[in-house]
């Protein structure tokens, strides 16, 4: 079986990492303001762009074809779909 | 086409089927031959799935007088919590994926096994083990849970009873369910016969694509919640409990999320079944195909989005109520579509009224009053008087029973000859089957009326009016364990004595029915080439 290899240069690893240290950092200061209902918004917004820079660099979905991008969106589509739902909820309580 | 020719004989001397390729205790729980681990499954779903039917007999026989009869109320809360944890997580969730579909996926789509032999072993020993654990709350710890097998917190965080080795117990069959789902999933993507396109994919493959997404995507939030449980009992944070700020209408959320697509599961796999049956007993190609296909996958995208019909009355806010109220009644759509196709697929038919077949009508029959009874409680005026009642006990058990142990029987009847090779009496099954459909309604519909006369569900106790209906429902789980008794004693005679089954008994035009009965180890004797529909009943005539 042919394995196809992925070359992605040291530079460009190091610099997401860095996104995802700096993206944490935001996570934990972010804690203690009030955004009243933005704050779960905001929290999983960085929560999310943080996941969607693992999957596309670091498990390599950059490199896969679309299908298995559509894949990945579509599930992450049902996810935030049943977040906006279930805060139908919390937010008219 | 010469394989179906021989297909259609006794399978020749010197023919070696799964069965007889290796022998030994060793041969059967290392096996990676996905037919063995589907039997594997069988004997142990099979056996669970008795186990509930005594404690429902149990409960039932509890129930035919007022007071106390033959248990204390402590051991009828243990016993209903037990029911419904071995009968959903044990026997519904795995029944129809984990026995015909390891069993029959990789045959129907012409594969020679499933894409992960040794994932799918695994997910057999996750089952063994999540079983095992389940069943030891009856003798350690501080006793059988008695939450109700939804663990509804904040009684589940607070009750001293064994809940932690329940729930991890589920935890752990939640892996077994995701590896089996992610199984199918690639080895309908990438082991499909040549000339097998997606739109020439039989209906039972097509329903476990479905269902396999959600076990995959829906697994795992009951696995964190019930992680959240143990969390909390152990840890003392605060998920759930309001008394150290956590949120129960989180905890029905969060379990929700996943048990309703879990619902779906159970059905979908069921749907497949009666798909795949129907046609072969009315020679007909099936009405709509397609239509089929995306009502299975309509009915597993939107049955995300329905959980919270099951909290109307929690708490929930008036806004999201109204918007799951609307999204269970679209759910309904999809699965009308497939009853209209069953029916006009029988329309005009050449209808041979087998054993298998009676099944697939008691499906329809029996599916229809729980979907339609699922509709009073989806709405929101009428749930408000029904939530929680034996209106509530009598639609599941319509669907879930009425439905998938329908369909389960009846696929069981279908299929035996192909899997062990052996015909049973048919004039037994189908009396088997008289009793077992009219011991179903005596249980069960009673129990409609006694819900909407307000007899609360879980209750141990009842006020004298509903007595009567309580007694009628307790000799109708009689009957149903006659009919039971009946088919399971005619299937294991069929097995030791039963006449040899030839490789087509019925019929059928799909790829199972073009290799011997039993298979051989790797299902057909050359790979098959696919050149017709599933159901192109048309090529009989040529």
């Amino acid at each position: 079986m042919e394995t196809e290899k992925h070359i992605v240069d040291d530079k460009k690893n190091i610099l997401i990492w860095v996104d995802l240290l700096i993206l944490t950092f935001v996570t934990v200061e972010i804690a203690q303001f009030d955004f009243k209902t933005l704050t779960i918004l905001i929290a999983l917004g960085v929560a999310t762009f943080k996941t969607i820079l693992v999957g596309y660099f670091f498990m390599h979905l950059k490199f896969e074809n679309r299908f298995f991008k559509t894949m990945v969106f579509l599930c992450l589509f049902v996810l935030i779909a049943v977040l906006a739902i279930l805060f139908i909820d919390y937010s008219y309580r | 086409m010469e394989s179906e020719k021989m297909a259609t004989e006794i399978t020749p001397k010197g023919y070696v089927n799964f069965f007889e390729e290796s022998h030994g205790l060793k041969s059967w729980i290392f096996t990676h031959d996905h037919k063995r681990i589907a039997l594997l499954y069988f004997y142990g779903v099979v056996g669970f799935f008795l186990m509930g039917v005594v404690l429902g007999l149990l409960m039932k026989f509890e129930m035919i007088t007022p007071g106390e009869t033959i248990m204390k109320p402590q051991t009828y809360n243990s016993l209903f919590t037990l029911h419904g944890v071995i009968m959903v997580f044990l026997f519904i969730i795995p029944a129809v994926p984990a026995i015909f579909g390891n069993f029959f996926l990789p045959i129907l789509i012409g594969a020679d096994d499933v894409a992960f032999p040794k994932l799918n072993l695994l997910s057999w020993y996750l089952y063994v083990i999540g079983g095992i654990m389940a069943l030891s709350t009856l003798i350690l710890g501080d006793g059988p849970p008695d939450t109700g097998w939804t663990f509804y917190a904040p009684y589940s965080v607070k009750t001293g009873t064994n809940v932690i080795m329940a729930v991890m117990a589920a935890f752990v069959l939640g892996f077994s369910s995701i590896l089996t789902g992610l199984n199918f999933i690639v080895t309908m993507h990438r082991m499909r016969a040549p000339g097998m396109d997606w739109m020439k994919m039989p209906l039972f493959p097509w329903a476990l694509y479905a269902t396999s997404w959600v076990q995959v995507l829906a697994t795992p939030i009951i696995g964190i919640t019930l992680l959240m449980v143990v969390a909390e009992r152990v840890l003392g944070v605060g998920f759930f409990d309001p008394s150290i700020g956590g949120d129960p209408v989180l905890y029905q959320h969060l379990f929700w999320i996943y048990s309703h697509p879990a619902v779906y599961i159970m059905i979908l796999p069921a749907m497949g079944l009666i798909s795949e049956m129907i046609p072969v007993f009315v020679k007909k190609s099936i009405f709509g195909y397609k239509a089929i296909v995306y009502s299975s996958l309509a009915i597993a995208f939107v049955g995300y989005f329905v959980w919270g019909h099951h909290m109307f009355t929690s708490g929930m806010s008036g806004q999201a109520r109204v918007v799951f109220s609307i999204l269970t009644f679209l759910v309904a759509i999809p699965s009308g579509v497939k009853v209209f196709n069953w029916v006009a697929t029988m329309f005009k038919g050449s209808i041979d009224l087998q054993t298998p077949l009676l099944y697939c009508m008691a499906f329809i029959f029996l599916f229809m009053i729980g979907g339609f009874t699922g509709l009073v409680v989806g709405a929101l005026s009428a749930d408000v008087h029904v939530h929680d009642t034996y209106f509530v006990v009598a639609h599941f058990h319509y669907v879930m029973f009425g439905g998938t142990g329908f369909a389960f029987i009846g696929a069981l009847h279908y299929w035996y000859p192909k899997m062990f090779g052996r015909m049973y009496n048919k004039k037994v099954a189908n009396i088997g089957f008289g009793v077992l459909f009219t011991g179903f309604n005596i249980l069960y519909f009673p129990m409609f009326i006694l819900g909407i006369q307000g007899m609360p569900r879980r209750y141990y106790d009842y006020l004298p009016e509903y007595s009567t209906w309580h007694k009628v429902s307790t000799m109708g789980s009689w009957v149903v364990a006659i009919g039971l008794i009946i088919i399971i004693a005619n299937l294991v005679k069929a097995y030791r004595k039963g006449e040899p089954a030839t490789g087509n008994v019925w019929g059928g035009i799909t790829l199972e029915w073009e290799t011997k009965s039993p298979p051989p180890l790797l299902n057909f004797d050359k790979p098959p080439t696919v050149t017709h529909g599933p159901y192109d009943y048309s090529i009989l005539n040529k």
